[in-house]
């Protein structure tokens, strides 16, 4: 029994003409971070305003939040991406979803790939902001509060920072399940890596160069970011927590 | 063998940190021996090695003639012939009262399930806790609890006892109902040796007393000679600090 | 815009006896072999043998960083090969795409189980195993007896919100074609141009599924806590 690997596969030009099979993948690459960068950015603005409203120990916008959380944690992702394709143009009105359905590919699989992803994954990131909040000492709240900053200046200046590292780790696993995620795009035409490997496992037939050249930039594309994060981490790690490397009180001024 | 546990020149590091420093010693068959001394002295490290629980690097270590640093040495066996006793008596949370005198007949000794079920209900009776036969763990107070953990090594008619701070984790009321227990144990003829700060047990049923400070052996001696004339600064401190309470 | 919510009704059978019980028996078999696997492969990652830690560690990292649609693909391909491999046949053998989805969704979530069981090893207090070495039990008695027991019964939660996240995952089986619950939708939606009566039917169901399960969970949660 004999599988042909050929490496070569990746110089050969792909049917589309465009270019070599390989500049094929580095361009399915370059949708998925885009789409990824896209939602991520949906996710984090919705996240950080849902988490933080959930502390706010209103019973009203608490139960709000959690029907928000329980909605999109119940249903599949890939349901919920056949939902802003094929369902959310026809709930609107007339001209709004006629505008949608005219709009010319990639945008008609992006806009909608990007809607689903950043929705999707503002749930994680809102309880992950939430904890974060609630492991806070109470009386930074209050010690905000005591200098005369209003609820919001207090979550923006006193608590969100701090917050915002304290979860920087879970955030960064959630950024890459959010890279992850994209692949499900491929199921309403969105071209990104794991797409295009189909494609050209469909067009060549080299199955496993096609999947291993995919699974390899993957595994770089994690690296990155994980080398990225603890970059970033290091850069914004305060003196006297945890992890950091004078631990040491500072005496005098 | 005449002697029970025999320990020569043992010691053992952390790293670098040196935790026991060539600690000589034995327990006969028969004999109540207290390791006494302050924390950090290394007592507690000391009766872990000697059932294998920890290893230790230099010296050796000898069970009933079997070497315990062995790397031959089959350590379930030798280890279900030495009963011991836990600070936090680790009673297993998930099976009951009965079913933790059990386990270790069933999976190790390999008895019958009537024989050691049987085993198990004298033992609880034996140390007054009958009634608690289907009880969990979680369910029994602090001493119970250590009552029940003695049962547990019990069962294994072991040839010894190992005890590590007995009643260290045990509010005080509760102190003596394990203790009483230990006393009858010793009445009986039982192979012990105490980690433990009780002075007034060592006094009523030690034959020896074993003084550690800072991994090393410093006294070793009768009970009497122990509590009436300690030969080192080291020991009457600590003897002085210990019984003004 | 007319909506025909009869195309639910007509196709309930195909639905539920065709589709969902291909999606719950995915499910229920690849949990079961997922746990099993993880709980393995979590034992190998805190042996002292470092070619086994290694070994696992590899293998849960690579599941994790990549997307599961990749996985299902590779395997969906590989199967065939390795069974041929295997039965020393020389074409590639003919399999399932059940079987194919079983492989994979086993291999896939055992990754994700093995943290689980791991948390749950470590978060044993280290005097229980002395406990039971004290009694003589060996290391496979000790692990069997007393310390995965109680791992178990403490990650039992963790367990199974991680089960239903593999419940929703296996709609992912849409990618090759499979009949699973979303993929009978999704055939009858084209076949009568219904798609969103039948997608947005598709959502209830699982969101009606997963509440309950998930409401499940947390009734377990609080009345299952070993006392210590």
């Amino acid at each position: 029994m004999k599988y042909n690997w050929d490496w070569h596969i990746f110089a050969e030009l792909e049917p589309g003409a465009s270019g070599t099979y390989l500049a094929y993948l580095i361009g399915g690459l370059g949708w998925t971070v885009v789409t990824a960068l896209l939602a991520w950015t949906l996710a984090l603005a919705l996240g950080v305003l849902v988490g933080t409203l959930r502390t706010l120990g209103r019973p009203g916008i608490e139960k709000a939040c959690l029907a928000y959380t329980e909605l999109f944690r119940n249903i599949p992702l890939l349901v919920q991406m056949f939902l802003w394709y094929f369902v959310f143009p026809e709930l609107l009105p007339q001209a709004w979803g006629d505008a949608i359905k005219q709009m010319p590919p990639p945008w008609s699989s992006l806009v909608p790939a990007v809607l689903c992803l950043g929705l999707f994954m503002s749930v994680r990131v809102a309880e992950q902001v939430r904890s974060g909040i609630q492991a806070l000492p109470r009386g930074q709240r209050m010690a905000g509060l005591a200098v005369g900053l209003t609820t919001w200046q207090t979550y923006r200046y006193v608590l969100l920072p701090v917050v915002f590292r304290i979860i920087l780790p879970p955030l960064t696993s959630e950024f890459l399940n959010t890279i992850k995620n994209t692949s499900l795009a491929l199921t309403i035409g969105l071209m990104e890596l794991t797409g295009r490997a189909r494609a050209m496992q469909e067009f060549s037939f080299h199955v496993f160069e096609a999947f291993a050249a995919a699974t390899l930039i993957y595994l770089l594309v994690n690296l990155c970011v994980v080398l990225a994060m603890r970059k970033l981490e290091n850069h914004l790690r305060l003196p006297g927590y945890i992890g950091s490397a004078s631990n040491a009180p500072q005496a005098g001024h | 063998m005449h002697a029970t546990l025999h320990f020569q020149n043992v010691s053992k590091w952390y790293g670098d940190f040196q935790v026991l420093d060539q600690c000589s010693t034995q327990v006969n068959k028969g004999e109540v021996v207290v390791v006494c001394g302050p924390s950090g002295s290394g007592k507690s490290t000391l009766i872990k090695c000697a059932n294998g629980l920890e290893p230790f690097q230099k010296g050796s270590i000898h069970m009933d003639g079997l070497s315990v640093g062995d790397a031959a040495t089959n350590l379930p066996q030798l280890r279900a012939r030495i009963g011991m006793v836990f600070q936090h008596f680790e009673l297993f949370p998930h099976l009951s009262v009965t079913e933790n005198l059990t386990l270790g007949q069933l999976k190790v000794l390999n008895r019958s399930a009537e024989q050691a079920r049987e085993k198990a209900l004298g033992l609880l009776e034996r140390v007054g806790l009958s009634e608690h036969a289907n009880k969990f763990p979680g369910q029994l107070s602090g001493g119970q609890q250590q009552r029940v953990a003695i049962a547990r090594a019990l069962a294994m008619d072991p040839v010894a006892m190992l005890f590590d701070e007995p009643t260290s984790a045990l509010d005080p009321e509760m102190v003596s109902e394990v203790l009483d227990v230990m006393v009858q144990l010793a009445s009986e003829g039982m192979t012990m040796m105490v980690v433990t700060h009780e002075m007034g047990f060592a006094r009523k049923v030690a034959h020896r007393v074993i003084f550690m400070d800072q991994g090393r052996i410093v006294e070793d001696c009768s009970r009497d000679e122990f509590f009436g004339a300690p030969r080192s600064a080291r020991a009457q401190e600590f003897l002085s600090k210990i019984l003004s309470h | 815009m007319n909506y025909d919510f009869d195309v639910i009704a007509r196709s309930w059978q195909y639905l539920f006896k065709e589709g969902m019980t291909f999606t719950l028996t995915l499910t229920a078999l690849s949990m079961v072999g997922g746990v099993v696997l993880g709980t393995a492969l979590a034992l190998m990652r805190l042996s002292p043998i470092k070619p086994l830690s290694a070994f696992a560690g590899a293998y849960v990292n690579l599941m994790r960083s990549l997307p599961l649609v990749l996985v299902i693909f590779w395997f969906f391909f590989l199967v065939p090969w390795l069974g041929a491999w295997i039965l020393g046949s020389k074409d590639p053998i003919k399999v399932g795409a059940f079987a194919s989805a079983l492989i994979t969704f086993t291999l896939f979530e055992a990754a994700f189980f093995c943290e689980i069981m791991r948390a749950g090893i470590q978060s044993i207090p280290s005097g229980q195993i002395s406990a039971a070495y004290a009694i003589g039990l060996n290391y496979r008695q000790a692990m069997s007896f007393v310390v995965l027991p109680q791992a178990f019964r403490n990650m039992l939660p963790v367990l199974l919100t991680q089960s239903i996240i593999l419940f929703q995952d296996t709609s992912l089986v849409y990618v090759i074609s499979s009949t699973d619950f979303l993929g009978a939708a999704s055939k009858v939606a084209n076949r009568d141009s219904r798609l969103l009566e039948m997608y947005t039917f598709a959502a209830l169901v699982y969101f009606v599924i997963c509440s309950l399960a998930s409401w499940g969970v947390r009734r377990l949660q609080a009345r299952t806590a070993i006392i210590r």
